[in-house]
């Protein structure tokens, strides 16, 4: 509770924080603003251009041309977010650690601006896709709401994870060097690039244990076929977030006295 | 409001014999602990109540740093607890937050935030602090583009814009130019004037005797003592002078005042007098009376050189005038074992009303860093007191000729960019 007052106190911080690592980026460029728009832009433009016209990649059991393009965004956006989140979360103290060492404030204000910089540039990016849908008649209505929860989990779940991590981080920097392999194991891991089905069976089966899988076949179910997320599927990854989420809170109570010390 | 205290602080840091160390004591709940305690600070209790302002000193590493980290909540303490009241306001590092692309006025807004203001707080003292800072255009250029001196004025003056019930200044201040330092600290000095509670970090003597009513000496991680600067300023003084050679002494004289002595001995003051300009000793003079101040001192063991320097301190123990016989030419070379010899300085005590005191040092040369066989404080005490001068007030008498007419306006304008009429003369 003392940690939600203190965030909030110094939420003129994390909110000026946000906006000026946003500003950042662009302030010293000449197009500034655009650049934010083009790249993203290229990117779906790439993914749904290149797979779905030009490679002409099929997707069993949907209609339409850009079946695949909407597929291949629907995981890999989603999952730039969890591996931006997730990434940036780790190092959070150590690139801080100046801050951390001079300054007296509530340090889990330092994952909440990661966290809030990255749900902005994902809302750039994804903010074009949605115009795509629209455009091409592909957008699926109503089901489109579903996709809100399904984040939720998935913030819950990579900052947990993140702070968790973060704190290793400080004292074994192993961690993020670590997390950067795991990651792409992990990527090549969830079904995100190809659907499910094209695995064996066996292989199949261990899906249940990535929590990611859970989350990215519910935004490809939102998004490539309007149907509702299976919430059954969901809930364990929902679960472990919780926990992750607890534990976090613990384990960064019990370690941040020395944090600052090993800085 | 504004109270601060420490009961029995310390802190330690743990030394892991591996990396792997940590990671086992994490990993198995049931080991043994792997670390071994390194303690940097122990023992530290002390109070500081409202409105007071306490000097901490120290050699390097004793422990000065850790222990405002303490104090500000950055580290955590091992041992002990410290309590704040108020709004606690640190001066450790300026232009911490300050992001080189974005203008000056940009970064004050999430600098000032970072120390716990509100964004409409820092708009309405946006003023005040722009005018503080004098950088003038600057304020709307990146701070990339700052001398680093500009950088330090906008960081001290966003950092001190509003009035702490405690601040807390490490030796950030010793940048900046010359008026800004005056500047800076004439602010911190007002604060300490309306009320908040000051703890300085210094080497600077004058710093830490003009501002503080009290004084705390950290060596090795302890409290070595704490009590009036001036006190623990010679304390620490005599300590660096020592570096281990000889012990320090110290003995309360009949005025209750504390005197130093410290040395390796080999030549020692005997005796101190002032006497007037009758032959008396006195230890009470008139302004501008002339006077001689007699040193004798005994050569205990075969030296080199000899050395004696002198210095007139106020009552706040800053120097008024000092001098040794290296500087006027007149060091004793080669004297003789056993000897005793006799120093007889005459000056006019030239001095405001107040009381001052003498210190004495006896060195081979012109530093009492080097050899110092004998450092004594408040090696004898006088007071001085107006008798036959107008009143005035300040640390010297320079006796003025003032003279006073009236002029017409046309007069007046050519006065005013003419030379003084002594200077024009003397051109």
């Amino acid at each position: 509770m003392s940690h939600a007052i203190a965030l909030w106190s110094f939420r003129g911080f994390v909110y000026s924080s946000v906006k000026r690592e946003f500003q950042a980026k662009y302030r010293t460029s000449l197009l500034g603003i655009v650049w934010m728009v083009l790249q993203p832009l290229a990117l779906v433009s790439v993914y749904i251009l290149v797979f779905s016209q030009i490679m002409g990649a099929r997707l069993g059991g949907a209609e339409g041309r850009f079946a695949y393009g909407i597929y291949l965004c629907a995981g890999l956006l989603t999952w730039g977010l969890f591996a931006e989140v997730l990434g940036r979360t780790i190092n959070v103290f150590v690139d801080n650690a100046n801050l951390l060492k001079k300054l007296s404030f509530p340090r889990l204000c330092l994952p909440l601006i990661v966290l809030l910089g990255s749900l902005l540039n994902f809302s750039i990016i994804f903010g074009l896709f949605v115009l795509f849908l629209l455009a091409s008649g592909n957008f699926p209505g109503w089901v489109f709401l579903g996709l809100l929860p399904v984040l939720f989990v998935q913030v819950l779940f990579s900052v947990g994870l993140g702070v968790i991590l973060a704190v290793f981080n400080v004292f074994f920097r192993d961690v993020g060097q670590l997390f950067a392999i795991v990651l792409q194991f992990w990527f090549w891991l969830t079904p995100i690039v190809y659907p499910r089905e094209v695995l064996p069976g066996w292989v199949s089966q261990w899906l249940v244990l990535n929590p990611m899988a859970a989350l990215i076949e519910s935004y490809q179910s939102v998004l490539v076929h309007a149907r509702w997320p299976n919430w059954v599927e969901l809930l364990p990854t929902f679960l472990l977030a919780l926990l992750l989420c607890f534990l976090g809170l613990i384990w960064y109570r019990r370690h941040a006295p020395d944090m600052v010390d090993e800085l | 409001m504004g109270t601060m205290s420490a009961r029995g602080l310390g802190k330690a840091y743990r030394q892991y014999a591996s990396r792997w160390g940590r990671l086992a004591e994490w990993l198995l709940p049931w080991g043994s602990a792997r670390h071994e305690l390194k303690w940097v600070l122990q023992d530290i209790s002390f109070e500081v109540a409202a409105g007071e302002a306490l000097g901490i000193i120290g050699m390097n590493g004793a422990g000065k740093s850790t222990l405002l980290k303490l104090i500000t909540g950055t580290s955590h303490a091992t041992t002990g607890e410290v309590r704040l009241t108020g709004r606690v306001a640190a001066l450790l590092e300026l232009g911490m937050g300050f992001h080189p692309d974005f203008t000056g006025r940009q970064n004050v807004f999430v600098a000032g935030q970072l120390i716990g203001l509100s964004g409409q707080e820092i708009a309405h003292l946006m003023p005040e602090i722009e005018a503080f800072a004098e950088i003038g255009d600057y304020m709307d250029m990146p701070v990339r583009v700052y001398s680093s001196g500009m950088q330090v004025r906008l960081a001290f003056a966003v950092a001190t814009c509003k009035r702490p019930d405690v601040l807390i200044v490490d030796e950030a201040l010793s940048v900046g130019d010359a008026y800004f330092q005056h500047k800076s600290f004439n602010r911190i000095r007002e604060f300490g004037q309306q009320g908040t509670t000051l703890l300085i970090v210094s080497h600077d003597k004058t710093v830490i005797q003009s501002i503080c009513s009290r004084a705390m000496l950290l060596a090795d991680g302890r409290l070595a003592m704490q009590g009036e600067p001036e006190m623990v300023m010679d304390y620490y003084n005599a300590l660096i002078a020592e570096q281990g050679q000889s012990t320090v002494v110290q003995e309360t004289l009949a005025d209750g005042r504390v005197q130093t002595v410290s040395g390796t001995g080999e030549a020692v003051v005997t005796q101190v007098t002032i006497f007037n300009s009758k032959g008396q000793p006195v230890d009470v003079v008139r302004v501008g009376e002339p006077l001689v101040l007699r040193v004798m001192a005994k050569v205990r063991a075969p030296i080199e050189s000899l050395v004696l320097g002198y210095s007139i301190k106020d009552r706040l123990g800053q120097v008024i005038y000092g001098t040794n016989t290296w500087h006027t030419g007149q060091a004793l070379v080669g004297p003789k074992v056993g000897a005793i010899y006799v120093f007889n300085i005459a000056f006019d005590a030239n001095l405001g009303v107040g009381n001052y005191s003498v210190q004495t040092a006896l060195v081979a040369s012109d530093t009492h860093l080097s050899s110092n066989y004998e450092w004594r404080d408040l090696a004898v005490v006088f007071s001085v007191v107006n008798v036959d001068k107008f009143a005035f007030v300040g640390s010297s008498w320079m006796q003025p000729v003032i003279e006073v007419g009236q002029v017409d306006e046309v007069n007046a304008v050519n006065l005013a960019t003419d030379r003084a009429p002594s200077q024009a003369g003397a051109l």
